[in-house]
């Protein structure tokens, strides 16, 4: 019994392993509507790496002649004959390649894809897998789905309709949903005679529009997803093109490890206690890489210690990277369970109770900011509620318009309110801890996808920022631009501020006294007035300095040693100060 | 044997990843979760996943055979033999009305025998038990219908699967909420392949059936299907007679229905070897899937995994 449970391994096993292990995994999602010819243009791809089999081939073989025959109802039987032979030939031309991917006996009967399959693919280089996400316009569902995880888009255009609205918002979710590569292939090349003009216009078009955007970099194949032209096979008939095949272009991808220079995130899973003197945290790595003996915090609690082991099945590790599952121990008896993050003391996350985020609205029933949600990021699922809506994208012209709700399909940036803080990172600096999705608490449903912004833009510093009026309209008004002005430590500074507004008022100036608050003096500031604020405290003196800067608002410490008014006279003739 | 030191740079050390993280989300999230347990090489790798999900811990669920009593007579053995020496808890269910009405693979067909033995019998057994969660090992690259399956499979209160009731799955975020009476499938493999499960049966060398190797096995030739004849139930139609031959199974289920191919494959790595260059998809051994087409599609809206 024990030989046959243990199959001999013979001496060429390492070749075996080492060729197979070392590909690397890269994840797609190809968007297109069934007109562009996206089922087509994959299983084109399958049929071509072989990732597809004989009787798979031999059903398709037989279905494409069944299809053909029903579309000929009513054609002479010596014509359809005809076309069946064809159909069942072994001609390559004559398979209908969409037919390998289609899935559910309800699209088939309706001819189109309604929901995100995945196939997989494997070259001598990668493993990929391909999510393969349907483009019709109510649809945005699931090709948010489908680009969740990718590393690269591809998306179809028609050569002969060129770029349509549709084209650009695959674009935007794309970006959105933070995808760095992105690929344009243009297909049915064949039906304008592989002519170069069009290739290029549709291009130049579309190179534009994605550099807006801010995609890394935009890549463009000319392909007939029927005829194989450009897909894996250089083709003959655009000997214009010199970008290669889209399948090079996948091969080449550089291998995303951004996650690795990310600071470390380790969401805690589960605890394993298997007995009294064992507690492990188990998880995954979300980003960064950390090693025995690295001194960490738990959030939120925000106790400090030490990494005192990182242990696998496989036996213990010294480090560990994104992503791997490993469980950790830590050096004191800190308390952390399911839902704290692990970080880096230097480097935490943030901790957003109000927060900003992108939205993309799956629910059946619109978003209510009257009703309860749960979010769940990372390993961490709390009540929350959407509190403002900022505005909804407007995905025919990619505009920004208000809106008092989300409905199916929706993309909005809105205000959300968790409970107990998320602790994340904005989704552009980190898809893994940045990402969210919403749960609706009475039904379960997934209705919604987020992507974290940052902190809630409320109160003074979101009323500087979202204001309709801007900076240089109100100094344009008041002659004079808004600052903050922060007088010098001492016993007697309040008085010394009002005889300093008194002053400064009589010479024209708006101004204002306030007493040590950063937010007030943040707001005036912002309303085009001149802080003079006194405070004693060095925490709220400092804080004063970092809003102010980060707000952007011009900032001058007086000097105790001078006279204070001239000081705040330069404020307003800049040049003078210069001299 | 693994790459853990550099996890994530090869595909096989990120699905191994994804698939613990699958498996521990699942844990944390459920009150009482269980492990199908086919016996078959999947369910070898995703037990053995499982193992790594929570070491040192032993296992937090127990495993569930689904017992149609027309497995091979090889698959049992190794079942107890494994169970016994890795000390895990195992479940066995099998359709008991069904048994006594005497319901077989011969006389009934494959569709009323699978859906009986089967989906009835897992069906029972999820209920009798109370289980809110059951990881199945089944992947998206085996069938058609199998590419739009989620990794977090919801079935209503009669276990069954509504394709427009599958829940968005975006990231690694999984939402695991159900109802009383209502569960998850669960498919930590969901992104593996054929071919990734061999090569990892052949990295951390997990043990797997003898059947999956070439042998010499008494076989009959039914409409070029390759049965084994594996006890006195087989019937055999007239002018059947087994023969020796040197098979190999690529999927193992009850051997009335599982179709050999003949195969020279007595290792792992030949096995893999094989089946780069074949040109046969796994499931084609499998009678059940044939029955119509989209079968597949319709046994899981039954509740079937």
């Amino acid at each position: 019994m024990d030989t046959a449970l243990q199959p001999t391994l013979q001496p060429d096993v390492q070749r075996l392993l080492d060729e197979h292990s070392s590909r690397e995994l890269l994840r797609l999602v190809v968007v297109g509507s069934v007109d562009d010819g996206k089922s087509t243009l994959i299983g084109r791809l399958l049929y071509e790496c072989d990732g597809l089999f004989e009787d798979q081939i031999s059903a398709v073989r037989r279905a494409s002649a069944k299809r053909a025959a029903t579309r000929t109802e009513g054609v002479p039987p010596e014509v359809l004959a005809q076309g069946l032979r064809a159909a069942a030939g072994a001609e390559e031309e004559e398979l209908d390649f969409s037919l390998f991917t289609d899935g559910l006996r309800a699209e088939r009967e309706q001819g189109i894809t309604i929901d995100v399959a995945y196939r997989y693919l494997s070259t001598s280089k990668r493993k990929i897998i391909i999510a393969d996400t349907p483009g019709h316009i109510q649809y945005t569902r699931n090709m948010a789905t489908g680009a969740s995880t990718a590393d690269a888009a591809v998306i179809l255009v028609d050569a002969r309709l060129g770029v349509l609205p549709q084209t650009r918002r695959h674009a935007y979710i794309a970006n959105l949903l933070g995808i760095p590569y992105l690929a344009v292939a243009v297909n049915k090349m064949d039906l304008v005679g592989f002519d170069r003009a069009t290739f290029e216009r549709i291009g130049s078009e579309l190179a534009d529009f994605a550099h807006t955007l801010g995609f890394e970099g935009v890549r463009l194949f000319p392909v007939s997803a029927s005829r194989g032209d450009n897909i894996t096979r250089p083709s003959a008939r655009t000997p214009w093109h010199e970008g290669g095949t889209l399948l090079g272009w996948l091969e080449s991808l550089p291998h995303q490890r951004r996650l690795d220079n990310a600071p470390f995130r380790f969401p805690v899973q589960y605890v394993l206690r298997p007995h009294q003197d064992y507690r492990g945290l188990a998880g995954q790595v979300a980003s960064g890489t950390v090693r025995v003996g690295d001194e960490i915090q738990v959030l939120p609690s925000g106790r400090r210690t030490r990494v005192a082991g990182i242990d696998t099945f496989d036996g213990p590790l010294e480090e560990a990277s994104a992503p791997a599952s490993v469980t950790l121990r830590l050096a004191d008896n800190v308390d952390a369970s399911r839902g704290d993050v692990l970080a880096h003391v230097d480097e935490p996350p943030l901790a957003l109770q109000q927060l900003d985020a992108m939205l993309v609205w799956f629910g059946e029933q619109p978003l209510d900011p009257s009703r309860r949600y749960l979010v769940k990021q990372a390993t961490r699922t709390a009540p929350a509620q959407v509190e403002r809506i900022h505005w909804r994208m407007e995905l025919e012209d990619l505009s920004e318009v208000p809106a008092e709700s989300l409905a199916l399909n929706d993309i909005g940036k809105v205000r959300l309110v968790v409970r107990r803080p998320l602790l994340a990172d904005p989704y552009r600096e980190n898809r893994r801890t940045g990402a969210f999705i919403i749960i609706d608490a009475l039904t379960h449903d997934t209705v919604g996808a987020g992507m974290v912004l940052g902190p809630a833009e409320t109160g003074v510093k979101g009323a500087v920022e979202s204001s309709l009026v801007d900076a240089a309209e109100r100094s344009a008004r008041l002659g004079q631009s808004g600052a903050i002005v922060l007088l010098p430590q001492a016993r007697d500074a309040a008085s010394k501020a009002f005889t300093l507004e008194r002053r400064l008022f009589d010479q024209g100036r708006h101004v204002a006294v306030v007493a040590g608050d950063v937010e007030v003096a943040l707001a005036l500031a912002g309303a085009g007035l001149v802080a003079l604020v006194h405070a004693e405290a060095p925490q709220v003196r400092r804080a004063l300095r970092a809003e102010a800067r980060d707000a952007g608002v011009a900032w001058l410490k007086l000097d105790a040693a001078e006279e204070l008014a001239p000081q705040v006279e330069r404020l307003f003739n800049p040049r003078e100060s210069s001299k | 044997m693994s790459d853990n030191t550099v996890a994530g740079r090869s595909h096989l050390a990120e699905l191994e990843a994804e698939s613990i993280h699958i498996i521990r989300e699942t844990v944390a999230e459920f009150a009482n979760p269980v492990m199908l347990y086919s016996i078959g090489k999947d369910s070898q790798v995703l037990l053995h996943l499982a193992r790594k999900a929570f070491h040192p811990a032993p296992l937090p669920f127990p495993l569930l055979h689904v017992d149609t009593t027309w497995k091979f007579r090889e698959m049992y053995a190794f079942r107890d033999a494994f169970v016994a020496r890795h000390g895990i808890r195992l479940l066995v269910h099998q359709n008991r009305k069904a048994l006594a009405e005497g319901i077989n693979p011969f006389d009934h067909g494959s569709q009323k025998y699978t859906h009986a033995m089967k989906t009835q019998a897992l069906l029972e057994a999820l209920a009798q038990h109370g289980f809110d969660a059951a990881f199945g090992g089944a992947r998206r690259d085996e069938e058609k219908s199998r590419a739009k399956e989620r990794v977090f499979s919801f079935r209503d209160r009669h276990g069954q699967w509504d394709p427009r009731r599958q829940r968005p799955e975006l990231w690694n975020l999984y939402n695991g909420r159900v109802d009383a009476g209502e569960s998850m499938r669960v498919f930590p493999l969901s992104n593996w392949t054929e071919l990734d499960v061999w090569h990892y049966v052949l990295r951390e060398r997990i043990p797997v059936v003898p059947l999956y190797f070439a042998a010499e096995r008494p076989i009959i030739d039914r409409n070029g299907t390759l049965l084994m004849v594996d006890d006195e139930r087989m019937r055999l139609r007239p002018g059947e007679k087994p023969t020796l031959r040197r098979v190999r199974f690529r999927t193992l289920g009850c051997y009335p229905l599982s179709g050999a191919i003949e195969s020279s494959a007595t290792t792992v790595e030949a096995v893999i070897h094989e089946m780069v260059h074949a040109r046969q998809s796994e499931r084609q051994g499998r009678l059940i899937d044939h029955d119509e087409e989209g079968s597949m599609e319709l046994k899981k809206r039954e509740g079937y995994f």
